[in-house]
């Protein structure tokens, strides 16, 4: 079971934190909504939940939900630079299908 | 895939709808795009190939005879080729006239007069500042769509908050041109000032000073519990960074006898003036040469001390408008309790010391001046693009002059006056002047001064179809509207008979901000002069309409009285007419009142005999 970020990503994510000023790790989840079944979810984390399993990669920790966690085990988080854009990217190896702009997956 | 960002606990949006929303700086000398990415704002790449690493898009379009346009940092660094079809700094020309252009002093551009804004003729055509700023902001959305993959729900585009209604129109008008939808336009400081996020700050009054490429602002923002209002506004929009690099061409021109150097040569002075006023911020004395046409060149030297002392004029001239606005809001200088710096020219080693010497306050400049508008309105963008909840930040914003009505004898009446935190509506009623009276003309007017032919016509409108009813019966509710863009909308009822008309103010581009500072400004030298002239003007009015009500009677009922009474009477009128048009509100009163005495028996007569008349032929039993 686990969760791990690049050193990229949790470079960036201790970067966000630190703009922020708060915050004590990132979230990843899955929510059930989106045209292709599930959406990952991305948020920061004032307070983690007690149910939460935590992981660290590069000092960041990462807190997921356990109904969460049997769908993204296994994932890792990259954050790349597309031409201007930039931000996060999955690589999860549940994944069966996904829609086009990859939001939304299905195991 | 799709590239995701960290949203706020709680806050992530569905798949699909992260709503892409930008804040744009459209600036006099440089553009720049912002957006809130993973809870924090920042500004966006300007183009791949972003030569200096400083996402600015210098404010620079140039047209090419093929009808291809360039923005940016190319056509900035050709300007000197082509200065004729580079246009630069076209904020300037925002909702401006031929006249106010003049001003500017020697400007390389064909300049076409057009009715309400010049236009400018180009080897790709004729072109409006709309079109051109169009053009700018069109290169900002690309910029902006590619860096975040998607298209944008809308923007945040700032404004100096002393443009006028037509300045704001204009803008507006430009980014619908350039394809994006206008979130809001937001005043430059207010933006600046949630860049800093003082409104996480405790209470206080704030004042911001924007000392940008081509125009100054300040403002006094008050906090209270997170919400910010802003208590006055002033500036200079003839004033800016560019004037810093002008002293400088201007001297070497005069120390090296180049007084008739052509535009290129203009241009290149300017350049170099402006690159060695950057470099005096860090250097205490800067060396370049110049090329100049014709193989000529320029050697010039400049110390700090010296270009401190040959601008300290203009630093002053910030200060004017400061203290102006510190009087607007009632507030003395040990009131303010933090100074925003926004704008490149704040980087300027004097401009700072004038400044913390004048409020005796730390400044806060460590956000990049020439980003921190922008940052601020993409953090507005995206409240409003309905990415955060927007109960945490309600701006209010105010108007810089007041609005009112045309009344009778040239009089304005105001009905929002200056300052009002907008949006808001207010309602005022209006009545006939005379009988029987069935259309009313409404003149919108802008202005401190108490005649109307000293403000700023807005926009004419007739309200038709009033009920004939006596002088001063009917009930016409004027409502004025300002949006929180800042743009007006009048309407006008007929409570009776529930007629009505209204206009959405669209003025005639043209009052300049130097107009609007003069306009405040005789408002205050003129204000004894105008209460002086409201008060004839009143005089007049009101024995214009005694005259007219007692002609009236003599018509209907002359019978009722004897010679002798319409003698009097007709005295009486002579005089008051002899005097009416004369300028000593006293004697017209006097001569009205007498008038008024005059008439008193005529009145009693009239009157009984209408009462005699209603009761005549009936019972007493009918009239209880």
């Amino acid at each position: 079971m686990s969760i791990t970020l690049t050193e990229r990503a949790a470079t960036h994510v201790q970067n966000y934190l630190t703009k922020r000023g708060k915050g004590v790790g990132l979230r990843f989840g899955v929510r059930t909504t989106g045209c292709s079944g599930m959406a990952y979810k991305l948020e920061f984390v004032d307070a983690p939940a007690p149910e939460d399993q935590a992981f660290e990669s590069f000092g960041v920790k990462v807190f997921v939900d356990p109904k969460s966690l049997a769908y993204i085990d296994g994932t890792e988080l990259d954050f790349v630079r597309e031409g201007l854009n930039e931000g996060f990217k999955f690589n999860n190896p549940n994944e069966k299908d996904k829609c086009g702009c990859g939001e939304s997956f299905n195991v | 895939m799709a590239l995701l960002q960290i949203a706020e606990p709680g806050e992530s949006t569905a798949p699909h709808q992260h709503r892409l929303a930008v804040g744009i700086d459209l600036g006099t000398t440089n553009s720049l795009v912002a957006t809130v990415k993973s809870g924090a704002a920042e500004v966006l790449p300007s183009q791949p190939d972003d030569p200096d690493g400083s996402r600015l898009t210098p404010s620079v379009v140039r047209y090419f005879a093929d009808g291809h346009v360039e923005v940016g940092a190319k056509p900035k660094a050709e300007q000197a080729e082509d200065p004729a079809n580079t246009i630069v700094s076209v904020k300037r020309f925002m909702g401006r006239g031929m006249a106010d252009v003049a001003r500017y002093g020697a400007l390389p551009y064909k300049f076409i007069d057009a009715p309400g804004m010049v236009k400018i003729e180009t080897a790709a055509g004729v072109k409006s500042p709309v079109d051109v700023s169009a053009d700018i902001l069109r290169v900002l959305r690309q910029q902006a769509e590619s860096a975040l993959a998607g298209p944008l729900v809308g923007a945040v585009i700032t404004v100096p908050a002393y443009f006028d209604d037509a300045q704001r129109q204009a803008t507006k008008d430009a980014a619908r041109l350039a394809g994006l939808n206008v979130l809001r336009l937001l005043n430059e400081p207010t933006a600046a000032a949630i860049a800093y996020g003082l409104d996480n700050r405790s209470e206080g009054v704030f004042a911001v000073y924007d000392l940008g490429g081509g125009t100054f602002d300040i403002s006094i923002l008050k906090l209270t519990r997170g919400v910010f209002e802003v208590l006055a506004t002033n500036g200079d929009s003839a004033l800016g960074g560019d004037d810093f690099d002008q002293a400088i061409a201007s001297h070497w021109r005069k120390q090296h006898g180049l007084a008739s150097a052509d535009q290129r040569d203009l241009r290149r002075l300017l350049m170099a003036a402006r690159a060695v006023k950057e470099r005096l911020t860090d250097e205490a004395e800067v060396s370049t040469s110049i090329a100049l046409s014709y193989g000529q060149t320029l050697n010039v030297r400049l110390t700090r001390e010296e270009f401190h002392s040959m601008t300290a004029l203009l630093v002053n001239r910030t200060l004017l408008p400061v203290k102006k606005a510190l009087r607007d809001s009632k507030l003395a200088v040990e009131d303010i309790s933090g100074v925003v710096m926004v704008g490149g020219a704040t980087r300027m080693l004097h401009v700072q010391s004038a400044v913390r010497a004048f409020f005796g306050k730390p400044l806060l400049n460590n956000v990049d001046p020439d980003r921190v508008v922008a940052l601020g309105a993409a953090i507005q963008a995206n409240v409003l693009a309905g990415n955060k909840s927007g109960e945490d930040m309600l701006l209010l914003d105010v108007i810089p002059l007041s609005l009112g009505l045309e009344t009778m004898g040239g009089l304005a009446e105001k009905v929002i006056p200056r300052n009002a935190t907008i949006p808001t509506a207010r309602a005022q009623e209006f009545t006939t002047y005379k009988d029987g009276q069935t259309a009313m003309s409404m003149h919108v007017v802008q202005g401190e001064r108490e005649l109307v032919k000293d403000c700023r016509s807005l926009g004419r409108f007739t309200l038709r179809g009033i009920p004939p009813m006596a002088a001063g019966a009917a009930r016409i509710r004027v409502t004025f509207q300002v949006d929180a863009d800042g743009l007006v909308s009048v309407s006008a009822q007929e409570l009776g008979s529930g007629v009505s008309a209204q206009i959405d103010v669209k003025p005639s581009y043209g009052l300049t901000d130097a107009e609007i500072a003069t306009m405040l400004q005789a408002g205050f030298a003129h204000a004894s002069a105008d209460a002086q002239a409201r008060v004839l003007a009143e005089a007049q009015t009101d024995a214009m309409r005694l005259i007219e009500a007692v002609d009236a009677a003599l018509v209907a009922d002359a019978a009722l009285l004897d010679d002798a009474e319409k003698q009097a009477i007709a005295d009486a009128r002579a005089a008051l007419l002899a005097v009416v048009n004369g300028d000593d509100a006293s004697r017209i009163k006097l001569a009205a009142e007498a008038l008024s005495r005059s008439t008193d028996s005529f009145a009693a007569k009239r009157m009984d005999r209408s009462v005699s008349q209603a009761l005549k032929g009936r019972a007493m039993s009918e009239l209880n």
